[in-house]
């Protein structure tokens, strides 16, 4: 009982953190038709910068700092970048933000190294907040909860409350029309790039030290990001929470059961052994399938249901 | 014999019902056009006659045969071959190949990956003589997309028409064009459509006049009237619903 | 006399293909740079497998992520099937031990391909990425087949070859994957010349109009997936007679990525572009590889340039002095070339320089390596040499900013010309 609901808080945490960064993607893919492979890349800028900017004045100006840097940077890129190549085509952004990504891995080896760097939770929330059942549950996740709670408010609000925010409301299911209404797109896409890589730099703030910074911290997490965004479906916000929350979930449970389907059979009085057929299947544990099911999930829901779990059309 | 049967065709888009139980008998050999104000639902139901859009109630026959859950290539393999309102061609590729494309399926070349297309002497002339009759002889090796737009429309009929299909479906064809393009592109129809089955949507009462042998006015996804060219003119219904309105 | 005529560049290609190991024969020893011909080699195995992923990319307008799998998936079939004949399970002659790869690659092209041809576009190149991170997950997990983390080894001297070669040299194998190079590579072309390959253009331009001349778009794809899948099989085949082992990474993404990168940069549009880009990354990837860690950097930004300012490729841009060519006016243009030449070689020097400088910083330093150039050790906390990088990188950036508006005049004035005679339209 009290695994499970350390697990549930976990990944609760670390699904509010997947939805910091599905959020902006699917506000890009939606109105924008791109599949913006460096948006991972973002959310490790975030951390990196944040890192650098901790050494000198401390974690909490960073915390607002390196977001604002993310979001100019997501600027730079689709006005210099995205907007001259996407006269292309979507898969000549596509190929484009893919590229991006690439150099910005090097460029972080390039930077801050091949290793790890040592950036660490502030003092001030490096305790335990309360323990349940002996397991201490450490207050920067609280933490975390908060400021991706007050985020997902945020967007909320903006959305539904601002002008700017019903004519993005607009363009995620109707792309094709909010240029017909007049408004200035291009600004509007800009503004949604920017937005959305500031988010996933926020996400890489306060993900970060949650987790560790590395070169290769946007490889594994960009993959998962797109299934989040896949499995909540194209143009809706709603369906992209579920998703990252489900996902967070899902991959926080499989770590946690160091189990495999011999186990299953051994309780049921089967033993497998090295000569069962697909032993080898058999003696996988959830740990090592948790770490797949991502991707078994991105591919099956894009082969037979491409419009996700919400959304308003296919993939 | 019919070529094109409707019966009671309906078609919804979430609540708005866009064709509200269509029928209509196209018998073979006839030149058809499909007239009325613009919203009626006409490219609607070109849409799901071709296949593009599953319908919603009733039901239609290609040939004498039910289109029911067909695939849009499996109705075209049925002898019905169609073209869009907005132009659509194949840009990438040459004109010849743009034909030649046409042309593939109904040779029975299927997806072969062992004919070299140089060597069939048969598959070249037949687009060379098509590309004669579309008068782009001229432009045989320019890139489709390259075409002005009244050629690339010709291009699209010889598309539509390169597989020999008995029924053909056109779609404005005479959009856009300047008067005289519209006399060529009108000549150009009666050419290809000797001896087929013609429906078309226009909106240039010339056309339609000139080319039809009958006519369907289509007023908010209902027939009004369907009669030879004369009748519909003198028809009082159509006067008030469309030409009355709309008049061109 | 007609078939030299028809092929003479494949002809041509193949001779300079035999003589160029000959550049770097140790005459004193009598022996073939081993480090060249695996290096051509590993060309001619690439190159076959970026003209199998531009049979997707380039003549279907489906972008794969998870190429890789397939070429991998044919070396592991052929590592086993290798490893069989050793053990004397059937017999089998050496030189046609990759077919057992092409075969691998159809058959596994043709499963993944049923699930990945469902979709196009956008979705299909997230099946793919998807498909290949599974398959090259599933490759840590199943021992028997993949090897786990060691991978499989082979001995290629089998003893079974028709012609009494035994391959137990570089030169041996290099002519064998010629050999194979030509055979795929023409079989490729041929393909673009068939009923399926005309349709997958069809289908990449405009596939509702594809099927309304009587294709099942989704049909053609899958064909020409698991096509493309048989000559990455080969490749595939060809890679483990080289290295004589085959490990996971040859499923992996960086392997995928490696052939997007080839074929856009030589050029997606012409056959023979991927071929071109193939020959730029293994340059780069190998040989530059040897004295700086940033090479994939440098290919990343190659990539991004050419994806911003020239997404016909090189070959593509090579194309486009054909009417310049054809009005016999090409020679005015080699001033301008000349001209703007060192304007770019400062902007690539400045940045190459600080990359380096960075580089050495962060991660030679931590390895213990010095920075030198020509002999020089340099103090890479300089500012002088970072200054000397800055300058080289924006002010040769505004120069060639002004070079490249007078060459542009010049170009379009040629352009201009050649639509005056005709040969453009």
């Amino acid at each position: 009982m009290e695994v499970f609901i350390v697990s549930l808080l976990n990944g609760l945490v670390y699904g509010m953190l997947l939805f910091m960064l599905a959020s902006g993607l699917t506000l890009i893919l939606s109105m924008m038709g791109v599949l913006n492979f460096a948006h991972a890349s973002a959310y490790m800028l975030g951390a990196y910068f944040a890192y650098t900017i901790s050494l000198y004045v401390g974690f909490w100006p960073a915390l607002i700092i390196a977001p604002i840097l993310c979001g100019f940077v997501g600027a730079a890129i689709e006005m210099w970048g995205l907007r001259r190549v996407h006269r292309n085509g979507h898969i000549a952004e596509l190929l484009f933000t893919f590229g991006l990504a690439l150099i910005i891995e090097k460029g972080v080896q390039m930077g801050w190294g091949l290793l790890p760097v040592p950036y660490r939770v502030p003092a001030l929330l490096d305790f335990p907040l309360f323990s349940i059942y002996g397991t201490n549950f450490p207050a920067y996740r609280a933490f975390m909860l908060l400021i991706s709670g007050m985020m997902f408010g945020a967007i909320w609000l903006g959305l539904t409350r601002t002008r700017i925010g019903l004519v993005i409301q607009a363009a995620l299911t109707h792309p094709e029309m909010v240029g017909a209404l007049g408004h200035n797109v291009p600004r509007i896409f800009t503004l949604v790039f920017a937005a959305g890589t500031a988010l996933a730099g926020l996400a890489g703030v306060i993900g970060g030290n949650y987790q560790v910074t590395e070169p290769a911290m946007a490889f594994t997490m960009g993959p998962i990001v797109f299934v989040v965004v896949v499995f909540g479906g194209l143009g809706s916000l709603t369906g992209c929470f579920i998703a990252s929350i489900l996902m967070g979930l899902i991959q926080t449970f499989a770590v946690v059961f160091d189990v495999s389907l011999a186990d299953l059979l051994a309780k049921i009085g089967f033993i497998v052994t090295a000569k069962t057929p697909l032993a080898e299947v058999l003696t996988v544990t959830l740990p090592r399938i948790g770490a797949l099911l991502p991707f078994l999930m991105m591919v099956l829901i894009l082969v037979f249901r491409p419009r996700g779990l919400m959304g308003t059309r296919d993939t | 014999m019919t070529a094109i049967a409707l019966n009671d065709v309906r078609k919804s888009f979430g609540r708005t019902e866009i064709i509200r139980g269509v029928t209509l008998n196209i018998p073979k050999g006839e030149r058809h056009a499909i007239i009325g104000p613009n919203g009626a639902g006409k490219t609607t139901l070109f849409n799901l006659i071709s296949g593009r859009f599953p319908i919603s109630g009733g039901s239609i026959t290609v040939n004498g045969q039910s289109t029911a859950d067909l695939a849009p290539q499996e109705i075209n393999r049925l002898g019905l071959s169609r073209s869009f309102q907005i132009t659509s061609i194949f840009p990438r590729m040459s004109v010849f190949e743009n034909i030649r494309c046409g042309l593939l399926w109904s040779q029975g070349y299927r997806y072969s990956f062992w004919h070299l297309l140089g060597r069939q002497k048969g598959l070249t002339e037949a687009a060379e003589a098509l590309l004669e009759k579309l008068n782009l002889t001229a432009r045989r090796n320019l890139l489709a997309g390259l075409l002005s737009y009244a050629e690339q429309r010709a291009l699209e009929i010889g598309i539509t028409i390169a597989g020999g299909a008995d029924i053909i479906l056109l779609d404005e064809p005479t959009a856009g064009m300047s008067h005289s393009e519209t006399d060529y592109a009108v000549d150009l129809i009666r050419k290809v459509s000797e001896g087929k089955t013609l429906l078309m949507v226009e909106h240039d009462m010339g056309v339609v006049f000139g080319l039809a042998d009958r006519v369907t006015v289509l007023v908010y996804g209902e027939v009004i009237a369907s009669d030879a060219p004369a009748a519909i003119r003198g028809n009082a219904a159509v006067r008030e619903a469309y030409l009355g309105t709309d008049q061109h | 006399m007609s078939f030299v005529r028809r092929n003479w560049l494949w002809l041509l290609a193949a001779v300079i293909l035999l003589a160029v190991p000959f550049l770097f024969y140790d005459w004193t020893k009598g022996r073939h740079s081993g480090f060249a011909l695996t290096l051509l080699s590993e060309i001619g195995v690439m190159a076959i497998f970026a003209l199998s992923f531009n049979m997707l990319m380039g003549q279907a307008g489906l972008l794969s992520f998870g190429h890789a799998v397939l070429f991998g998936l044919g070396s592991y079939c052929t590592a086993h099937a290798i490893n069989a004949v050793k053990a004397g399970t059937f017999w089998m002659p050496i030189e046609l031990v990759p077919l057992v790869g092409g075969l691998g690659g159809l058959v596994f092209g043709y499963l993944l391909g049923w699930l990945a041809t469902k979709q196009r576009a956008t979705a299909f190149a997230m099946i793919t990425m998807g498909l290949g991170e599974l398959v090259s997950a599933a490759a840590l997990m199943f021992m028997a087949f993949f090897g786990g983390e060691g991978g499989i080894s082979i001995d290629r001297v089998m003893g079974t070859s028709l012609f009494g070669i035994s391959y137990a040299t570089p030169w041996q194998v290099y002519c064998l994957v010629l050999i194979w190079a030509f055979i795929a590579a023409s079989l490729m072309k041929l393909q673009t010349e068939t009923p399926l390959g005309r349709i997958a253009n069809a289908t990449r331009d405009n596939f509702e109009r594809a099927q309304f001349v009587g294709y099942d778009p989704r049909i053609v794809r899958l064909m020409q997936f698991t096509l493309s899948g048989f000559f990455a099989g080969i490749a595939g085949g060809l890679y483990v007679m080289i290295y004589e082992i085959v490990t996971f990474d040859t499923l992996g993404a960086a392997k995928s990525a490696n052939a997007l990168l080839a074929a856009y940069i030589g050029g997606a549009g012409g056959f023979f572009g991927p071929i071109l880009g193939t020959i730029v990354v293994v340059l780069l990837q190998s040989g530059v590889s040897l004295i700086s860690s940033a090479w994939l950097l440098y290919v990343g930004v190659l990539f991004i340039v050419m994806v911003m300012f020239a997404p016909v490729g090189l070959i593509g841009l090579i194309g486009m002095h054909t009417p310049i060519r054809r009005i016999g006016r090409l020679g005015e243009l080699v001033v301008p070339y000349l001209r703007a030449f060192p304007a770019a070689l400062s902007v690539m020097l400045g940045f190459v320089l600080m990359v380096e400088l960075a580089s050495n910083i962060t991660i030679g330093a931590a390895q213990g390596k010095k920075f030198a150039i020509a002999g020089m050790l340099i103090n890479t906390g300089s500012p002088v040499i970072w200054g000397i990088g800055l300058l080289g990188l924006i002010g040769g950036g505004f120069w060639l900013r002004i070079e490249a508006r007078r060459f542009r005049r010049r170009w379009d004035a040629l352009i201009e010309d050649a639509k005056r005679q005709g040969v453009v339209v």
